[in-house]
This record gives structure tokens, C-alpha cells and sequence, in this order.
């Protein structure tokens, strides 16, 4: 459920909205949900609303975990 | 596409996979149940199940708030429409589910119903500024992740004083489906449904945060690990709950991460818990009714309650006897235990709610995966340019 | 047709109003102010011998070979779009249609129903579009009929085309004709068109820089089978998108095709929407694309003519046919799984679940 996508805040507009960027593809989105969204954040975005900002860091941090998957995992049970 | 595309590289599946592989103990056999239709889709559409070991199996959850929408429900928003002629706006989810009297949202439209698709409640709301002198009501579907975007719809119609502005809310809670399921006989007593660990929703949990889910991990001792949305972060969640169930931990482990926090989104409850309260009891198509499971207006916000605005009446419609979603839903059968699956049910003609949205188990079966039921030939060797 | 060649005597009170006039019911009666619709707008922006001829039909020399009749109804809403408009589609589409048989498109017809108080404005800018998109393919506008609908039942303009053409000597291009072991092209990027035309519509805005890929292909396709003659099939994904079209094939052929997404060619900007929206793109109209299957011995070769033309400078090879009863059309993710890509249940809608 929840089809929501991660997008990159392009421009902060008037009235708690910002548009924001995929690939090029724009649209305007609320930003009532969440607090201190700056030009650059990407946010979730569902059903024309901004949900959460992405934590870059912690984006990185999972990506090194799959890649990492099996190098220092144990064994076996 | 950023943040997305990196979480669906085939180099690192292929790694994930040999790790749960290698990790998976050829001894026991693993039962994960991914709660959220969205992950349905994901698993089904990326050919996921091809990466597992045989014995890991992925048993699909009710969370998918199309399929779990009463027949009933459906009626009456088509009444609000055909009936009371206000403009209803629908997710396009809702079009085509079957609903009574042969109709649907989609072939009420077509008979002259004013139902409009729209993609967000702002949308909603614009219609409503658009057209005072009409009366507009918001059909509003879906757990955690879309209750927000109908408070803050409310509120702003309360700011605006847009009178001819209402909700039809059918907003459902994740929690309370997960208890139903761990509760059931199948599950808790009889042991027929062996269910070991659970994947958290990706948005949902955006929302209402890793917390809620300890409840479950503590009470029940099954491993909860919320995925973020894509196909690596499902991977990385099985690899996490294969482990936990290896090492005996019940524990609740966040893998989205990147958009998850233990308290979730505060600004996001704290509307919601100012415009909705909880119902007593839902009914849930395929589940029954639910204890505390789903939201209502509350009574401060009457006025933009299209349940009390138009004196709403539920008439429960049951589902056909031949339709096993209820068994699909709760986890205890396969879409192909369902003697009319893929032949008087298809996504074309949906007779159960696992049909009719394309995240239920059994659409998802049917339009990604029904090949496997049968037997096809090897292609044969060709050269590769 | 009244003459209109005699410019001393004015045939009509006062020339149309293109600029603020509409559509109105005496547009399709049939009487003068139909004439001086055809006069000053069709005929003058389609402008050939067999339309100044002023018949009701027109008479063409009979090609040598065997012909193609092709026909499509256009009722694209809305009317323009990024890349296009219902006028151009309309010539592109049919003239594709007859292309994909294997034919020379020759001739085209067009029939125009309109609605009632539509504006003239915007049937000139229509019929403008198509008089150059006919003169840039080739093929002209024979002849065609009009006729106006009261307001409120029709959507402001439907327009149909009919195309005729020739069918080159060996050509043998047939939807039944893919075999196990053939090789699947396409020759450029899907869903263009779809998403050009979603972010048009009010409900949906988004902003994007794609552009409906709406074109004549019939010059690529004379450059298929110039490299090879033995292409077994040829099909335009137009509605209900690639995924569709390559159903509809194993269907007629009654085989199964495995496809490689990684192959696909798919802009970013498509895929961005598609996400956005909850769409697939294998599902997703396209107006300018078109789908091969050729024998294994004959891809590179094909490929290499498709990259040399203009419109199939992004041709990929992106699947093979095989041996399956059950006409699946099976594909291996990027992800490293398979799945099927099924018939479309109806028409894409998005989704927030």
C-alpha cells in the first residue's frame, strides 16, 4: 500500500508547499506534514504530500549494509 | 532516480540472495509475512520469490486498504454520487471494485454518476472551492500513510469555512490487522498457520514509527523489521529476520532507516489524533470485524462528516462463498487454493478483494507470477549477440 | 466542391472567422457554409490536385502489388499536447498502421466530426498540423467528409483517417509470423507519449519535459526491409503500450517471448512519472515506436539499419521468442527475477496503493 517515492525539493513556495523534482519530472507538492524542509532535501512524497525528509546519511549507511550482506554476517545458524 | 534506483540493483540482490542462502538453515523453514501491499507488488513484480531459498516462503498480509474495503463501503459512496448528487473524489484505486448490483465507481461514472478521480484530498478540496454551490465528499481509503493527508484536508476546509466540502472516511489501522492475524485460531492456537517473522510496512511506519510494532515483537515473540519500499530493502529485511529467528530474538529492527524514526512523524499523529477518533469495532472484507481498527471523524469536525451529513447507512454485503481472501488476508491459503482463482476471477472480472487492486495477493499472483503454476518448455539455445 | 480557383468573384459573403468564430450546425449541412468550411480550411491546408478538383472522391492510379487498407479513429483527449496535437496523430497513426504491414503508404482519407461550438481557432491550428505533417511524410489527403454534432455529444473534434498503400514484392510482415528463436526490437524509447499526454490531464499536473513521441515511421520501416526483407512481424504499441503489443503477438503466433527489462529503453523522465503515478511503461501508449521480430541470423543486422534512421536511433534488442504453449510473455527484471508481462486489465489508472 502507500505508493510514496522519494523526491528532491527543487523550490519552496507560499502556503507550506514545495515543488519538487524526479528525473525531471516536477510537481507540487504540501509540506504541512513535516517541519524544516529546505531547497535540496529529498522528501517521501504520498498522494501530493511531503511525508518525511530522507535521511541522506542513514540512506548511504543502508546501502553499505546490503553491500557488506554475507561479508561479516555469520556462518550459518 | 535517486534513492531509488541504487535500492534496486541486481548486483547487490545477487549478493543478498546467497546470503540468505547461505544463512538460511536447510533444517527449519522460514514463514515471513510482508504486511504491506506495496511490498506484495514489489515482491511479485521484481520476481522475488526467484531469489529465496525454497525455504523461505513469503506469506502475504492483509495491508492493502482496497482489498480490505467492505463491499458495502463501496455502495455507499456510490450512492453519495448517484443518489444524494454530490461530486465524489476517489483515489483511482476504488474505480474498479466491484461493488453491489453489478456497478462499480467506474460504471456508475459511466452512467452519469459525478465521480471524479482525483490524486491528492488538495485536489478535493480544490473541486469543492471550484463548485460551491455543489456538495463534494472525499472518499478517503488507506492505512497510516494516508490519514494524514485527509487531517490536513479536514482542517483546511475548516479554515476556509468550505461548507459544501466532506469526508467519507474509511481510513483503517496496521496495528490492529497485525493483532487480528496473530490472533486468529489458525495462527495462535491450532498452529496451522506457522507464521515466524513479519516485515513491517515501508510509509506506514513513516508515520507511526518503529514503536508500535514492539507490542508485537514482545506479546506474540515474532521479529518485526520494517522495509523501506524497494526490492533491496525487502531482501536486507528477510536476510534480518532469518537471522533473528536463527539467534531466537523477537525483536523489532527499523531497516528503512533513511525514513524511519522510533517515534515517527509527530507533526503527522498529532493531526491526525486532532481530527479523528477510534471506531469500536470495522468491518474488514475477508477479516470481519476488527476491534479498534479504524478511524471516524471526530465530533468537533462533524460538519465535514459525510457519514452524519448524509445519515450514512453500512449494509454489509458478504463476499461470494466460492472467494477464499478471507483465508488469503489472515495468511492461511495461496491464491491458488482458491478454486475460482484465474478462472471466474481475474483482475478483469475481481469476484474477492484480493483481486480487484493490484496489490492484493492474488492480482499480484495473476498478473506477475501465474506462469510458475504451470509448466512451460525451456527456451531453447540461441546464440546471444 | 465549388471552384475556388476563381479568385475575381468572392464564392462566399465574408471569408471565416478563424480567429473568434465556432462551429456551428450549418458547418455540416451540407450547404454553402459547409462548402466555404472545406474551401477556406481543408481544401486550402491540404491543398492537392484531387482536392482543387473539388469531387466527391478521388481517383487514383491502381499501384502495382498487392494494397493495404488501414483506418483509426482518433479521439485523443486532450486536443494538444506536448509534441502534437489530435491532427497530427491522426496522419502518424494511420500512416504507421499501413506502414507496419509492409506497405508504402500512399493516400490518406480523413473524416472530421465536430462538435457544436467548437472553436475555429483550434480546428485551424488542427488541420494546419496535419496538412504538415501529411506534406513532410508524403502522403497525402485525398479526400475526407465533415460533419458537426450538436454540442454536448461529441468531445470538440473526432477525426478518423484511412491510409492506403502498397505492399512491397517478398514482404511477408504478419502478427502470426514469430517463431522460437527469433529476437524481439524495439525501436526506441516507450511510454512517451502516454506520459506526455497524462501530464496534460488536470486532475494528474505534473510538469515534465517529455514530449509525445507521435511520428511517421514509414520511412524506417522502407529501411528495415531494405537490410532485411524478412522481417516476420511488425507492430506499432500504440494503446495499451508494448506490453500489449507483445501479447497480442504470442498470441497470434502462439509462442512466448522472454524479455530482458534492463534492455528496455525507457527515458528517465518516463520512468519518473510512471512512478510518481503507480504505472507501469510496458503499459504505456506510444505513438512513434515500433516492435520487430526477425529471425536470430537477422538482428545485428536489422538493429544496425534501425540505429542508422533518425527514429530508431535508440533501437534496442531486447528479448527472444519461445516455445510456450501458454503464450506467456515471461521477463527477467533488472532486479534478477522473472515475472510476467500480462494482457492489461483495462486501461492503466494510477494508484496510491
Amino acid at each position: 500500500m502507500c505508493l510514496a517515492i522519494p523526491a528532491r525539493v527543487v523550490e519552496l513556495l507560499p502556503g507550506d508547499a514545495a515543488r519538487i523534482d524526479l528525473s525531471g519530472v516536477r510537481k507540487d507538492v504540501s509540506l504541512a506534514l513535516v517541519d524544516g524542509v529546505a531547497v535540496g532535501d529529498y522528501v517521501i512524497v504520498h498522494v501530493g504530500y511531503a511525508l518525511a525528509k530522507l535521511d541522506a546519511a542513514e540512506a548511504a549507511r543502508t546501502l553499505e549494509a546490503f553491500a557488506s550482506a554475507g561479508r561479516d554476517a555469520p556462518a550459518g545458524p | 532516480m535517486k534513492y531509488i534506483d541504487e535500492f534496486r540493483d541486481g548486483a547487490l540482490a545477487r549478493r543478498l540472495a546467497a546470503a540468505i542462502a547461505r544463512e538460511a538453515d536447510p533444517a527449519r523453514r522460514y514463514h515471513l509475512m510482508e504486511f504491506c501491499g506495496g511490498h506484495t507488488h514489489a515482491i511479485s513484480r521484481y520476481g522475488l520469490g526467484d531469489l529465496l531459498p525454497p525455504n523461505v516462503e513469503m506469506v502475504h498480509g492483509p495491508g492493502c486498504p482496497v482489498c480490505v474495503l467492505p463491499i458495502g463501503r463501496i455502495d455507499s459512496a456510490i450512492d453519495l454520487a448517484r443518489d444524494r448528487g454530490a461530486i465524489l473524489c476517489t483515489y483511482a484505486d476504488t474505480m474498479r471494485v466491484p461493488a453491489s448490483g453489478g456497478l462499480s465507481l467506474m460504471k456508475a461514472k459511466a452512467r452519469g454518476a459525478d465521480i471524479r478521480m482525483v490524486y491528492s484530498s488538495a485536489d478535493a478540496l480544490k473541486i469543492a472551492r471550484d463548485h460551491r454551490s455543489r456538495e463534494v465528499v472525499f472518499f478517503a481509503i488507506g492505512f497510516e500513510t494516508t490519514t494524514p493527508p485527509t487531517a490536513v484536508a479536514i482542517l483546511q476546509a475548516e479554515r476556509e469555512a468550505l461548507d459544501n466540502f466532506s469526508v467519507f472516511c474509511n481510513h483503517v489501522l496496521t496495528p490492529a490487522a497485525i493483532s487480528h492475524i496473530l490472533d486468529s485460531p489458525e495462527v495462535r492456537d491450532l498452529g496451522v498457520v506457522p507464521l515466524d517473522g513479519f516485515i513491517g510496512p515501508a510509509h506506514v511506519s513513516t508515520v507511526i514509527g518503529s514503536q508500535p510494532y514492539e507490542y508485537f515483537a514482545d506479546e506474540y515473540r515474532k521479529p518485526v523489521v520494517i522495509a523501506g519500499f524497494e526490492p533491496l530493502d525487502v531482501m536486507q529485511a528477510i536476510l534480518l529476520l532469518v537471522r533473528q529467528l536463527n539467534e531466537g530474538r523477537a525483536e523489532v529492527e527499523n531497516e528503512f532507516t533513511r525514513a524511519v524514526v522510533p517515534e515517527g512523524n509527530m507533526k503527522a499523529k498529532r493531526l491526525v489524533a486532532e481530527v479523528f477518533e477510534l471506531r469500536r469495532t470495522f468491518e474488514w472484507r475477508g477479516l470481519g470485524e476488527v476491534p479498534y481498527s479504524a478511524l471516524r471523524i471526530k465530533p468537533r469536525y462533524r460538519a465535514f462528516d459525510a457519514e452524519v451529513r448524509y445519515d450514512v447507512v453500512y449494509r454489509p454485503v458478504p463476499d461470494h462463498k466460492a472467494c477464499e481472501c478471507g483465508a488469503i488476508l489472515r495468511g492461511v491459503k495461496k491464491p491458488t487454493d482458491c478454486r475460482v482463482f484465474g478462472t471466474a476471477c481475474t483482475p478483469e472480472n475481481p469476484i474477492g478483494s484480493c483481486m480487484v487492486s493490484s496489490e492484493g495477493a492474488c492480482a499480484a499472483h495473476y498478473t506477475y507470477g501465474r506462469f510458475r503454476d504451470v509448466p512451460i518448455r525451456p527456451a531453447k539455445e540461441t546464440s546471444h549477440a | 466542391m465549388p471552384d475556388a480557383r476563381d479568385g475575381r468573384r468572392p464564392r462566399h459573403g465574408r471569408p471565416i472567422d478563424f480567429l473568434h468564430g465556432r462551429v456551428d450546425m450549418t458547418h455540416g449541412g451540407g450547404g454553402r457554409a459547409t462548402a466555404q468550411l472545406v474551401e477556406e480550411l481543408f481544401a486550402r491546408a491540404f491543398d492537392n490536385a484531387w482536392l482543387r478538383a473539388g469531387n466527391d472522391g478521388a481517383v487514383l492510379p491502381r499501384p502495382a502489388g498487392r494494397m493495404v487498407m488501414a483506418t483509426d479513429c482518433h479521439v485523443v483527449s486532450p486536443l494538444f499536447f506536448p509534441g502534437g496535437d489530435i491532427g497530427s496523430l491522426a496522419v502518424h497513426g494511420t500512416i504507421n498502421d499501413v506502414a507496419v504491414m509492409g506497405a508504402t503508404p500512399l493516400w490518406l482519407a480523413a473524416g472530421f466530426v465536430l462538435e457544436e461550438g467548437f472553436p475555429l481557432a483550434d480546428l485551424k491550428r488542427i488541420v494546419t498540423s496535419m496538412a504538415a505533417a501529411s506534406r513532410e511524410a508524403g502522403v497525402p489527403i485525398v479526400t475526407g467528409d465533415t460533419k458537426v454534432v450538436e454540442r454536448g455529444k461529441g468531445d470538440g473534434v473526432f477525426v478518423t483517417t484511412t491510409g492506403a498503400g502498397v505492399v512491397r514484392e517478398g514482404i511477408d510482415v504478419r502478427g502470426d509470423r514469430a517463431r522460437a528463436g527469433d529476437r524481439v526490437i524495439v525501436s526506441g524509447t516507450i511510454g512517451d507519449h502516454g506520459v506526455a499526454i497524462m501530464s496534460q490531464r488536470e486532475n494528474l499536473s505534473f510538469d515534465t519535459t517529455i514530449v509525445s513521441d507521435s511520428a511517421s515511421l514509414h520511412g524506417l520501416v522502407a529501411a528495415m526491409l531494405d537490410a532485411v526483407p524478412d522481417v516476420h512481424v511488425l507492430r506499432d504499441p500504440t494503446r495499451g503500450g508494448l506490453g500489449t503489443t507483445l501479447n497480442e503477438i504470442a498470441s497470434q503466433s502462439a509462442c512466448g517471448f522472454v524479455l530482458d527489462e534492463a534492455s528496455i529503453p525507457v527515458r528517465p523522465g518516463v520512468d519518473a512519472a510512471c512512478e510518481f503515478l503507480g504505472l507501469d511503461p510496458m503499459y504505456v501508449a506510444n505513438e512513434g515506436k515500433l516492435v520487430a521480430v526477425c529471425a536470430d541470423a537477422d538482428a545485428q543486422r536489422l538493429l544496425a539499419a534501425m540505429r542508422a534512421h533518425p527514429l530508431g536511433r535508440d533501437a534496442a534488442l531486447i528479448g527472444e521468442a519461445i516455445d510456450d504453449p501458454h503464450r506467456f510473455v515471461q521477463m527477467d527484471t533488472r532486479f534478477g527475477g522473472r515475472r510476467i508481462v500480462d494482457w492489461l486489465a483495462g486501461e492503466p489508472l494510477p494508484r496510491i496503493c
